[in-house]
């Protein structure tokens, strides 16, 4: 089976920066693949490559088997969902749809069809005769996606399409864009800034931090598994412990340790990794409550409590003495060089 | 929250309990009277508009009917349509339909011309290139038009620069073939009407870039992206998004030249064959011969045709630019 894309030591800089800096990485076929990472760090650029809007300085872009290096976008067989969705304002829906199959010359029955059975795909079939503008940010993605799909691409670029929904909807098209690729079988490449979206609906998860790859793995082992400080840290917000303290408790130069793993109590446990401190933050989230301690000058530890109606106890107070405890199975070693180097 | 002012009077308390004079009293009123507002700063210019404009161009028109005496050379008040009947008379009419087709032609190559420059300066000036730009095409409006037109004059007469320069270029042949064409040409550059042609299109160009370039602007770079994303190449992206999203910004464009082409009458006597174009006709009748009746009588055609021309490219979203 050959992959869909290939990045052999690709760079890209623009300027001074490098946006992108020696990254290779194979994304297999039919795969759901999320780039993830904060704003700068790399990803969104990645993504332009595989599309072809830029032009690797180093390295080669290799898709389907075919080196794509310097091929324009309209020769590349990807298509780009964009975060603006980039709907053309002066055409109808179904003329949108139709775009790309009209600029490759297929006869305009047939075009007018298979845009009428994309339409269909994303729910929208009454609503081929209207004008971008007068549809909902919700609808706008959804024809964004059936203009991109209806060209049967081996790849599907998803830029962040989710960022501009509310939160309702953007759960429901979290779950719809996983069953179109599970039924539709191409691969998704889905970038995003947002770890939950990406743990949600990715096969592999490639955690972009200063234009390279921290940790390419499943979600997870991402989230369980962090190999360094930056991805304990980015993904599911990990507490980190480095230096003397990570020496005493685990023996390592840094550790990872979930808040929802850390338990407070009002007295020290045994067995356990047991620390006290004083009490500098409370809040409440709704489902949690997430309680901040200071067990060392400066360091601060969070732990996150369920709110639960049956163990109504009283919670601490900023300022109070308290114990936290966690398991010594919690804790995740991390890789202490690429924690220097990530410089964080 | 009474009790929070009461409880920290020298925080909060002392700010509303100060007198109000007159003029804060007065800005007060105002912004909760927005329609008041809105009244005082629109009767002043809406009086001006009504009674300088509109009433001054009824007037006008309304002269159109009034009769004029060939023998004693004297306007009556006796109500007549002959004046605007006597527009269709062959001789006018070949001055309306002259005029027109200047008016188009130079629209049309303005746009052509001005395409690509507003396109440079939309898409990849920036910083001072497009401060240049900008300063580049505003820069021949600084100078009376007057000027320009005369200066074109000698730019295009037989011994002048332009000659000279074609001659350089070993292309006076072709000067030549393109004068002699009908309709075009003439005895020289300068009396042809493709001398008057270049003059009008050079005039008024800066009218047609900068809503061009406007236009061009407010187009999204994601929308040719997208094109190409979809396998549109270069030029199809050109045709299918770019072209049809600058529609309005050419249609604002092609306002300016039009109208300025259609009502213009120094151009006319400076450059290019004899033969009268609307301004000029007006200026000869109530000059010359003292005609007003006919001279308001041809001011009614550039009202008629510049509005139907609004109506055609209204149609096509061109105020969407403005």
């Amino acid at each position: 089976m050959t992959n869909a894309v290939e990045f052999i030591n690709t760079c890209r800089r623009f300027g001074d920066v490098t946006a992108v800096d020696r990254v290779s990485l194979n994304i297999a076929e039919g795969e759901f693949f999320s780039m993830l990472g904060p704003s700068g760090s790399g990803k969104t650029t990645c993504l332009r490559l595989i599309a072809g809007f830029e032009q690797p300085d180093d390295g080669q872009i290799v898709i389907h088997g075919k080196d794509a290096t310097g091929l324009p976008p309209y020769q590349r067989n990807v298509n780009t969902v964009f975060q603006d969705y980039a709907l053309f304002p002066h055409m109808s829906v179904i003329d949108n749809i139709a775009y790309g199959l009209m600029v490759k010359g297929v006869a305009k029955k047939e075009r007018l069809a298979r845009a009428q059975e994309a339409l269909e795909l994303v729910a929208l079939k009454d609503h081929g005769s209207r004008k971008p503008a007068q549809l909902s940010g919700g609808q706008r993605q959804r024809i964004a996606l059936a203009r991109a799909l209806v060209n049967r691409p081996k790849v599907l670029l998803l830029d962040e399409p989710l960022g501009a929904l509310d939160l309702k909807l953007r759960e429901q098209m979290q779950g719809e864009l996983k069953r179109l690729q599970r039924q539709l079988g191409i691969t998704f490449i889905f970038v995003t800034h947002d770890q939950t979206e990406a743990l949600s609906m990715s096969d592999r998860v490639a955690v972009f931090n200063r234009g390279r790859i921290e940790q390419l793995d499943t979600p997870q082992n991402l989230y369980n598994r962090p190999a360094t400080e930056f991805v304990a840290s980015f993904v599911g917000s990990a507490n980190v412990v480095r230096g003397e303290l990570a020496h005493k408790l685990a023996g390592v130069d840094a550790f990872a340790v979930r808040p929802e793993f850390i338990s407070v109590n009002n007295s020290a446990l045994t067995e356990q990794i047991n620390l006290s401190g004083t009490v500098t933050d409370i809040q409440y989230q709704g489902a949690n409550t997430r309680i901040e301690v200071e067990v060392a000058p400066g360091v601060l530890i969070a732990a996150l409590q369920a709110n639960t109606l049956l163990t109504e106890q009283p919670l601490p107070t900023p300022g109070q003495v308290t114990h936290i405890s966690w398991q010594t199975g919690a804790m995740v070693s991390l890789d202490s060089s690429r924690t220097a180097a990530a410089g964080a | 929250m009474s009790s929070a002012v009461s409880s920290n009077p020298a925080a909060f308390n002392s700010h509303p309990e100060q007198p109000r004079n007159l003029l804060q009293r007065c800005s007060d009123a105002l912004y909760l009277q927005p329609q008041l507002l809105l009244l005082l700063l629109l009767t002043p210019p809406l009086l001006w508009f009504g009674s300088v404009y509109i009433a001054s161009l009824l007037a006008l028109l309304w002269q159109g009917l009034y009769t004029f005496d060939d023998f004693t050379m004297l306007v009556s008040h006796t109500l007549t349509l002959s004046n605007y009947a006597q527009l269709f008379e062959a001789a006018n009419f070949d001055i309306i339909l002259r005029t027109l087709l200047m008016a188009l032609s130079v629209s049309l190559f303005s746009a052509m011309l001005a395409f690509p420059v507003a396109y440079y300066m939309a898409r990849y000036a920036s910083g001072k290139t497009k401060a240049f730009f900008y300063l580049a095409v505003m820069l021949p409006m600084w100078t009376s038009y007057i000027v320009k037109a005369y200066a074109w004059t000698l730019l295009l007469a037989q011994e002048g620069v332009s000659n000279w320069f074609i001659d350089l270029l070993h292309l006076t042949p072709v000067l030549n073939w393109l004068l002699s064409l009908p309709g075009i040409g003439g005895n020289t550059l300068s009396t042809s009407n493709l001398g008057r042609f270049l003059v009008f299109t050079y005039i008024w160009l800066p009218f047609m870039i900068l809503p061009i370039q406007a236009s061009l602007e407010r187009l999204p770079p994601s929308l040719l992206q997208a094109s190409s994303d979809l396998g549109a190449t270069p030029a199809k992206t050109f045709r299918h998004v770019i072209l049809p999203l600058s529609v309005p910004g050419i249609a604002a464009g092609s306002i300016f030249t039009f109208s300025l082409t259609l009502g213009d009458y120094i151009v006319p006597q400076l450059v290019g064959p004899p033969g009268l174009f609307l301004g000029s006709m007006v200026y000869v009748q109530q000059g010359s011969i003292g005609n007003m009746p006919m001279a308001a009588a041809f001011t009614l055609v550039p009202i008629v045709l510049i509005s139907v021309y609004l109506a055609i490219v209204k149609r096509m979203g061109a105020f969407d630019a403005l």
